[in-house]
C-alpha cells in the first residue's frame, strides 16, 4: 500500500503529516518551518506558494492570493460582503468563483492544488519517493460544495483524496492517540476563516461525534479585520489618508494588524507601526489586550451559540463534558480561553499544538486508512440537513443533520401527469423551512417511462458517504432498473471542468518547477551570502588573508549568478562559496564555541 | 431490564442477503464475512433493524448493550477497514454502514423504537397521524381560542394577565397528561416485552398483542399532538 499523508488545508497555514511508527509527525519544509502559509503569489517567474509568496502580499497584492478557503465552494453572492477586502479581480463561470490573476483567471480548487502541491513536494522531498495518496481536513461545518471543491483541489494537484475528515474530530484522533482523551469531549475550534464546534465521544478506541455546527465564515481573519478597520479610520482621521485606495498598504495594515493581535495574547500592551504611503510619516498606535478585547467581544460571543446548539443536539448540557479541546490559532487568545471556560466550567485543553493538530490528526486518520492503526475508528456526522424541494418550495428533509455517515435514505418519486417522461429534483442542505433559505447543492432530472401519472415508481436513494459527500442513485421499481444521474452542482466545477484543470496542470507544472527552482536557489543564496558576509565580520582575523581573499572572489561570483536565471549556476556557485569559506566556518565555529563555553559551569556543558 | 441479559446472551444471527457468498460462491452461515473467502457479506435491504443489531423484537433496550454492538459492527463494516479492499467490497461495506448507523439511531430513541415497531408488527393500525386526545378535545379547542385571544390582548391589560394565569393552569394539566402518557407507554412496552418473551401464538395472545400495538399507536399519535401544543403554549407565554 503506497504511503498515505494527512494534510491540513488550512485558511492562513497549511500543514502536511504522517504517521512515523506510531506517532504522528509534521514534515517540516527546506526552511525548517512546520507551515506553509496559505498563500499563492502569481509573479513574473511563475507561481510561487508559502513563505516567499507572502511577502508579495504587500509587493503585488493584485496577484497575490490568501485566505482562499474562504472562496472554496462559493458563487461570487454568497461571499459579496467582504470582497471590497480582497485586492484581486473577482468573476465568476458556473456558480464558480475565479480570481484574475494576469491574464489567466483561477478557480479556488486551483488555487488550492497549488497548495497542496507544495505539501505533497515537501512529503516528497522527505520520503525521497512519489506521494500520491492523501486525507485533506475540511471545517466540520463544511458543506456538500465545499467538501466537493476540496476534493477536486486535491485531483488537481494529483492527489488521490482517499478521505475528507473534519478538522474538529482530526484534532480529536489526536489528543485520543497522544493524551489518551477518554469521555465526553467538546473540541472548540476556532482557525483563520472558520469555527467549529464538535461533541464527541471518546470510548474504547472509537471516536464518535454525537453533534457538530460552526459557521465557515468566522475566523481569525475577521479579527484582524475589525483591528485594521480601527487603524485605517484613524489614519483616515490623523493622517488625512484613505488607505482603501492603496491595495498594497491595505495588505500591510491587514498584516500589521495580525501581528499586533498576536502579540497581545502575551503582553498586555504593545504599538502598532505602520509607514504611510505618498511620504505622509508613520502611523502608530499603542493598543492595549483590554481595548482588543472590547473590540472583539462580539465575534467571539457569536461562536458560543453554535456551541449551545451543539450541546442542544447531543442532549447534553456542559456538566456533561469531562474535557475541552481548542484548536486553531486563534484560541491561543485569552479571551476566546477565558470564554470557553466559562461556557464549559472547565479548563481547556491545549497540550498540543493548536496550529498542528489538526494535520496530526489527519496522518492518524491516514494511518487507519492504510491499515497501520487498527484499533481506533472515527464515526462522525453529517452537519447539515439533506432534503429536496417539495411543492410550495419547501424543503422536505432526507437526512437529518448530525445523523452517522456513512447515511442513507430512500425517497419514492412518481408522476402527476399522464405520459410525463421526467421528474425534476432539486436537492438542497441546511436547516431553513424554505427552500429558497437553504444551499442548493444541485438538480438533476429523474427519467421516467411515459405512463398514466401515478403509475411510475423511481426510487431515488441519497447517500452521503464517510467524507460528508452526496450521492445519488435512482432504481425504477416497475423494472429493477438502475438508472444513472447527472447531478449538475449548482456551485461547483463539472467533471470535465476538473479534467480540463488536472490537464491544465501537468502543462503548466514543467514551468512551475523550473521557476520554483530558480526561486529556491535565490533564497538559499541570498540566505548564504549573509551568513557568509557575518562570519567575515565577526571571524575574518581568525583566517590567513588568502582564505579571506578566495571567500571574497566566491562571494561575488555567487551574487552575480545570483541576478540570472539559471538555478544550476547559482547552486553551483554555492557549493564554490561552501568549498572557499570552509577555513572561515570552521574557525568561526571554534572560535564561538570556545567563547560560548567561557564562564559555564561543567555541569551546563553537556 | 433484568429480562434482556437472557436474551442478548444469545442474539439472532445476522441475516445476509443471500446464503451465497456473493465472491466465492461458497454457502454463507449466518455472520458478517465469508467463513471461506472472508469477504464481507451485504446485509439484506429487507432486515429489520432489530435483527441488523442482533436484539429481539423488545421494547426495552439497555442503552449500553446497544452501543456496545454498534461500536463493534461499526468495526466490522465502516468503509475505513475496506480502503485497499476490491471496489465490490468497498460499496458492500458503504451499504452495511449506513444501514447499521440507521438502524442504531432509530433504535437507540424509545419512541422511534416503539414507532418502528409498530411499523413492523401493526399492519393495518400501524399510522401514527397527529391527533388530539378525545376527552381533551373540547379542552384543546378551548385553549386555542385562549391563546388567539392572549396573542391578541395588550399584554399589560388585566385582561392579559388573566389569560396568561389560565394558559398557565392549562399548561400544568397539559404536562401532567403528557407524564400519563408516558407511564402508560412505558407500561405498555413492558406489556408488549413480556408477551414477545413468553413466545406463544395462541389466539388470546394475538388479541392481546393487537391491543397493546393499537393503544401503543394511539399514545404516540396523541404525544406528538400535545407535545406540539404545550411547544406552542410555552413559546406564547414566555
Amino acid at each position: 500500500m503506497a504511503r498515505i499523508v494527512g494534510i491540513d488545508l488550512g485558511t492562513t497555514n497549511s500543514l502536511v503529516a504522517y504517521m512515523d511508527k506510531g506517532t504522528p509527525r509534521v514534515i517540516a519544509g527546506r526552511n525548517e518551518r512546520n507551515m506553509v502559509p496559505s498563500v499563492v503569489a502569481m509573479t513574473d517567474n511563475g507561481l510561487i506558494v508559502g513563505d516567499p509568496a507572502k511577502e508579495h502580499l504587500t509587493r503585488n497584492p493584485a496577484r497575490t492570493v490568501y485566505s482562499v478557503k474562504r472562496f472554496m465552494g462559493k458563487s461570487l453572492a454568497d461571499v459579496q460582503s467582504e470582497l471590497a477586502y480582497f485586492p484581486y479581480t473577482f468573476t465568476e463561470q458556473g456558480g464558480v468563483i475565479r480570481f484574475k490573476l494576469g491574464e489567466k483567471t483561477y478557480s479556488p480548487p486551483q488555487i488550492s492544488a497549488m497548495i497542496l502541491k507544495e505539501l505533497k513536494l515537501r512529503a516528497e522531498t522527505h520520503f525521497g519517493e512519489s506521494i500520491t495518496k492523501a486525507v485533506i481536513t475540511v471545517p466540520a461545518y463544511f458543506n456538500d460544495s465545499q467538501r466537493q471543491a476540496t476534493k477536486d483541489a486535491g485531483m488537481i494537484a494529483g492527489l488521490e483524496v482517499l478521505r475528507i475528515i473534519n478538522e474538529p474530530t482530526a484534532a480529536s484522533l489526536a489528543y485520543g492517540l497522544q493524551e489518551k482523551t477518554q469521555g465526553m469531549v467538546a473540541v472548540y475550534d476556532l482557525g483563520g476563516g472558520t469555527f467549529d464546534i464538535s461533541i464527541l465521544k471518546l470510548k474504547n478506541g472509537i471516536f464518535e461525534v454525537l453533534a457538530t455546527n460552526g459557521d465557515t465564515h468566522l475566523g481569525g481573519d475577521d479579527i484582524d479585520r475589525l483591528i485594521a478597520d480601527l487603524f485605517i479610520d484613524e489614519i483616515r482621521e490623523r493622517h488625512g489618508l484613505d488607505l482603501h485606495t492603496y491595495p498594497d498598504y491595505m495588505q500591510a495594515v491587514r498584516l500589521e494588524a495580525e501581528r499586533t493581535k498576536i502579540r497581545l495574547s502575551d503582553v498586555l500592551k504593545t504599538t502598532a507601526t505602520l509607514d504611510l504611503p505618498d511620504g505622509k510619516g508613520r502611523f502608530t498606535r499603542e493598543l492595549t489586550r483590554d481595548q482588543l478585547e472590547s473590540l472583539t467581544m462580539g465575534l467571539i460571543e457569536r461562536t458560543l451559540a453554535p456551541c449551545r446548539k451543539a450541546l442542544k443536539d447531543a442532549e447534553l448540557t456542559p456538566e456533561h463534558i469531562d474535557e475541552v479541546v481548542l484548536v486553531g490559532g486563534s484560541t491561543r487568545m485569552p479571551l476566546v480561553r477565558q470564554r470557553v471556560q466559562e461556557l464549559f466550567g472547565k479548563t481547556p485543553h491545549c497540550e498540543l499544538n493548536p496550529d498542528e493538530v489538526v494535520a496530526l490528526g489527519a496522518a492518524v486518520q491516514a494511518d487507519i486508512l492504510s491499515g497501520g492503526t487498527t484499533d481506533m475508528l472515527l464515526l462522525d456526522v453529517t452537519p447539515l440537513s439533506l432534503g429536496i424541494e417539495t411543492m410550495g418550495g419547501v424543503m422536505s428533509s432526507v437526512i437529518r443533520r448530525n445523523t452517522t455517515i456513512p447515511a442513507g435514505a430512500k425517497e419514492m418519486f412518481t408522476t402527476y401527469v399522464d405520459g410525463q417522461t421526467g421528474v425534476d429534483i432539486h436537492i438542497l442542505q441546511g436547516e431553513r423551512e424554505l427552500a429558497k433559505d437553504n444551499r442548493s447543492l444541485a438538480r438533476f432530472r429523474l427519467k421516467v417511462p411515459p405512463l398514466p401519472a401515478g403509475v411510475p415508481r423511481i426510487e431515488v436513494t441519497f447517500l452521503i458517504d464517510a467524507n460528508g459527500i452526496l450521492n445519488v442513485l435512482a432504481k425504477d421499481m416497475r423494472t429493477g432498473q438502475g438508472q444513472s444521474i447527472e447531478v449538475k452542482p449548482s456551485y461547483g466545477l463539472s467533471d470535465s471542468e476538473v479534467e480540463q484543470m488536472i490537464e491544465d496542470s501537468f502543462k503548466f507544472a514543467a514551468d512551475d518547477v523550473s521557476a520554483r527552482k530558480l526561486i529556491e536557489a535565490r533564497l538559499d543564496a541570498g540566505a548564504l551570502i549573509t551568513t557568509t558576509e557575518k562570519s567575515l565580520l565577526e571571524g575574518g582575523h581568525l583566517i590567513a588573508s588568502d582564505n579571506i581573499a578566495a571567500t571574497r572572489t566566491a562571494l561575488a561570483a555567487l551574487s552575480a549568478a545570483k541576478d540570472g536565471t539559471d538555478p544550476r549556476v547559482i547552486r553551483a556557485r554555492m557549493a564554490d562559496l561552501e568549498q572557499a569559506a570552509k577555513p572561515l566556518t570552521v574557525a568561526h565555529l571554534n572560535d564561538s564555541l570556545t567563547k560560548g563555553l567561557q564562564g559555564k559551569k561543567v555541569s551546563e556543558v553537556t | 431490564m433484568d429480562h434482556q441479559h437472557r436474551h442478548s446472551s444469545s442474539p439472532r444471527e445476522l441475516q445476509m442477503a443471500r446464503s451465497m457468498c456473493w465472491h466465492c460462491q461458497s454457502e454463507v452461515s449466518g455472520e458478517y464475512f465469508c467463513d471461506r473467502c472472508v469477504k464481507v457479506q451485504p446485509v439484506s435491504k429487507e432486515l429489520d433493524y432489530f435483527t441488523c443489531m442482533g436484539f429481539p423484537r423488545r421494547l426495552t433496550i439497555d442503552p449500553r448493550q446497544l452501543e456496545s454492538k454498534f461500536y463493534e459492527l461499526s468495526r466490522a463494516f465502516h468503509p475505513d477497514f475496506f480502503q485497499n479492499k476490491s471496489a465490490e467490497e468497498q460499496t458492500i461495506s458503504l451499504g452495511n454502514s449506513a444501514m447499521l448507523n440507521s438502524a442504531y439511531r432509530t433504535l437507540r430513541d424509545p419512541i422511534q423504537r416503539a414507532e418502528y415497531l409498530l411499523d413492523l408488527e401493526a399492519g393495518a393500525v400501524k399510522d401514527i397521524r397527529t391527533s388530539p386526545p378525545a376527552d381533551l378535545f373540547e379542552e384543546i379547542l378551548e385553549l386555542q381560542d385562549t391563546l388567539d385571544e392572549y396573542r391578541a390582548a395588550d399584554r399589560a391589560s388585566d385582561t392579559a394577565a388573566t389569560l396568561c394565569a389560565k394558559l398557565q393552569m392549562e399548561r400544568t394539566t397539559l404536562e401532567r397528561r403528557q407524564q400519563d402518557m408516558e407511564n402508560a407507554l412505558q407500561q405498555l412496552f413492558t406489556q408488549w416485552d413480556i408477551l414477545q418473551d413468553r413466545g406463544e401464538a395462541t389466539d388470546q395472545t394475538r388479541a392481546e398483542r393487537d391491543r397493546i400495538l393499537k393503544h401503543m399507536r394511539d399514545i404516540l399519535s396523541n404525544r406528538t399532538y400535545v407535545k406540539n401544543i404545550v411547544n406552542d403554549l410555552v413559546a406564547t407565554i414566555s
